[in-house]
C-alpha cells in the first residue's frame, strides 16, 4: 500500500494563516506602529542599497552635464546674471524693509522670527513605486535630527511633510499626495483657504485649493500662496505656488480654484528639511 | 535553501528596479508594477503555495515603503499568488499568451483593490478617473514590462528546477 506523507499543510489554510497575520497588522496598525522593527531592519538592508543605486544615478546624470555646449553654458549664464541683477535690486529694497520690520517688530515685541528656520539638506534616494501614492525617500532621518512633521523644502518652495523617521532614512509626503492637506494662506491679502493634493492633478502637477472666503478682496491669478499662521504642523510663510485658475464657488460664499507649485514634484533631487517643527516652536513659545 | 534566497534577491532587486529606476521613466504619469509580475509568475510556475509565499514576502516591502498601512498589500499580493496557483495545470514554458493575460488581470484586480480599499472607503468615488489615470496606463506599462521580465524569471526558475532535479535524484 501507498501511504501518501503528507508533511506540511494543504495550501488553503496556509492562506488562511497569512490573510489572519496580514488582517491582524491591519488591527494593530492603530494602536502599535507594527512596521517599526521592520523599518530599523530595512534601515540596515535596503535603505543602504537604494541610497547606492541613486548616487551612481547622479553620478551618471551628473557626467552627462558635463556634455553640454559653450553655448548652452553661456546662454544659461547670460539668464542667471540677468536674474541677479534683478535680485540684487530686489535685496537692497527688501534690506530697507527689514530694516523697518525690525523696528516695528521691537515696538511690538514680537521675538518669533519665522524667516530662518534650521534647514539640513538631504537626497532624494527613491520615489513610491506604486502610483496611488506621490511620496518619496529621503537619505537623512532621525540621526540626523529629522523628525515625523519636519516640513521639507526643495529651491524655494514647499515639498511636503515628514511621515515616517527611521534611523537612516524618512519618507516624505509630497503635497500633491491625495492625502494632502494644507492650511494655505494668500500673500496679499492674508485669506486662508485649504490647499489640497488631488490623484487626477498629480499628472499635471498642479494643486487644488478651497474654502477660500469670497470677501471684498481681490484676488488674481498670479498671486502666491504660502502656509498659513493657523496651520498646526506647518511652519508659517513657506511658499506653495501661485494661484493658476480661480473661480467662485456656487454657494457664492467661497472661492476655490487650482495653484501652479513652485516646485517641480517630477524632478526632485535634493531637497531641505526644516527640523524644527511647528509643534517645537509653539511649545518652545511657552516656556 | 538556494531557491528561498534566489527568490528573495530577486523580489530585492525588482522591488528597487521599481522604486529608484522606474520611477524616472514614466509613461502617461504611471510606473509598471513590477512586483505584481513577479508574484503572478511564481504563482502560475510552481502553484498555490509557494505563490502564496513570494506575494507575502514582496507584501512586506510594499507596505514598508511605499503603503499606508502594513499588511495590506502583503494580503492583496499573496491572494494574486494564490490565485494564479490554480492556473498551474495549464501553464507550460514556451506558451506566453497565458502568463501575459494572466499577469494583465492580476495587475487589475491590484489596481480596483487598491482603488476600492483606500480611495472609494474615503469617499473618492472617481473611480473612473482612476482608471483612466492610473490603472489602464500601469496596467499597459506592466504588460510591456512583462515581456522582459517574466523571460528572466521564466529562465531562472528553470535553472533552479533542474538543479534541484539532480540533487533529489542524487539521493534516490
Amino acid at each position: 500500500m501507498k501511504i501518501k506523507k503528507q508533511s506540511s499543510l494543504s495550501s488553503k489554510y496556509w492562506l488562511m494563516i497569512l490573510v489572519a497575520v496580514c488582517l491582524l497588522l491591519l488591527g494593530i496598525e492603530q494602536y502599535i506602529d507594527g512596521g517599526g522593527p521592520l523599518r530599523f531592519v530595512g534601515n540596515y538592508t535596503v535603505v543602504p542599497m537604494q541610497k547606492g543605486i541613486s548616487y551612481v544615478g547622479r553620478y551618471l546624470s551628473d557626467i552627462s552635464d558635463n556634455f553640454d555646449t559653450l553655448q548652452d553654458v553661456r546662454e544659461e549664464k547670460d539668464a542667471l546674471q540677468a536674474e541677479v541683477d534683478e535680485l540684487t535690486i530686489e535685496n537692497t529694497r527688501l534690506r530697507q524693509e527689514q530694516y523697518e520690520l525690525d523696528r516695528l517688530r521691537e515696538l511690538y515685541k514680537l521675538d518669533a522670527n519665522y524667516s530662518d528656520y534650521e534647514k539640513i539638506g538631504a537626497h532624494v534616494i527613491a520615489n513610491n513605486g506604486s502610483n496611488w501614492f506621490s511620496d518619496f525617500i529621503i537619505d537623512k532621518g532621525s540621526n540626523d535630527g529629522v523628525k515625523v512633521d519636519c516640513n521639507v523644502l526643495a529651491g524655494s518652495g514647499l515639498v511636503g511633510i515628514v511621515t515616517e523617521v527611521a534611523p537612516d532614512y524618512a519618507r516624505v509626503r509630497s503635497l500633491i499626495d491625495d492625502a494632502s492637506n494644507v492650511s494655505g494662506m494668500v500673500l496679499s491679502t492674508s485669506d486662508t483657504c485649504m490647499v489640497r493634493g488631488d490623484l487626477k492633478l498629480i499628472a499635471d502637477g498642479r494643486l487644488r485649493f478651497e474654502k477660500l472666503k469670497n470677501n471684498d478682496n481681490v484676488i488674481e491669478v498670479g498671486e502666491q500662496i504660502v502656509t498659513s499662521h493657523v496651520s498646526d504642523r506647518f511652519v508659517q510663510g513657506l511658499f506653495i505656488g501661485y494661484i493658476s485658475e480661480i473661480e467662485v464657488d456656487s454657494n457664492n460664499l467661497t472661492r476655490s480654484g487650482y495653484i501652479t507649485p513652485a516646485v517641480d514634484f517630477s524632478k526632485i533631487q535634493e531637497v531641505l528639511v526644516i527640523t524644527t517643527t511647528k509643534a517645537d516652536m509653539t511649545e518652545g513659545k511657552k516656556d | 535553501m538556494k531557491r528561498k534566497l534566489t527568490i528573495l534577491v530577486i523580489i530585492l532587486i525588482t522591488f528597487l528596479l521599481q522604486s529608484v529606476i522606474f520611477s524616472h521613466f514614466l509613461f502617461a504619469s504611471a510606473g509598471p508594477d513590477l512586483l505584481i509580475i513577479v508574484v503572478a509568475s511564481f504563482g502560475f510556475m510552481r502553484g498555490k503555495k509557494e505563490g502564496m509565499f513570494v506575494g507575502f514576502t514582496a507584501g512586506i516591502f510594499a507596505d514598508l515603503f511605499w503603503g499606508v498601512a502594513l499588511g495590506f498589500n502583503m494580503m492583496l499580493f499573496t491572494f494574486v499568488g494564490y490565485m494564479n496557483g490554480f492556473f498551474h495545470k495549464l501553464f507550460y514554458d514556451e506558451d506566453i499568451k497565458l502568463p501575459l493575460v494572466l499577469i494583465g488581470i492580476s495587475e487589475f484586480f491590484y489596481g480596483m483593490a487598491t482603488c476600492f480599499f483606500i480611495y472609494v472607503l474615503r469617499g473618492d468615488f472617481e473611480i473612473y478617473d482612476h482608471l483612466i489615470h492610473i490603472i489602464l496606463p500601469e496596467l499597459v506599462y506592466t504588460i510591456l514590462a512583462t515581456l522582459v521580465l517574466y523571460q528572466v524569471i521564466l529562465h531562472i526558475n528553470k535553472k533552479l528546477e533542474a538543479e534541484e532535479q539532480r540533487s533529489a535524484s542524487k539521493f534516490v
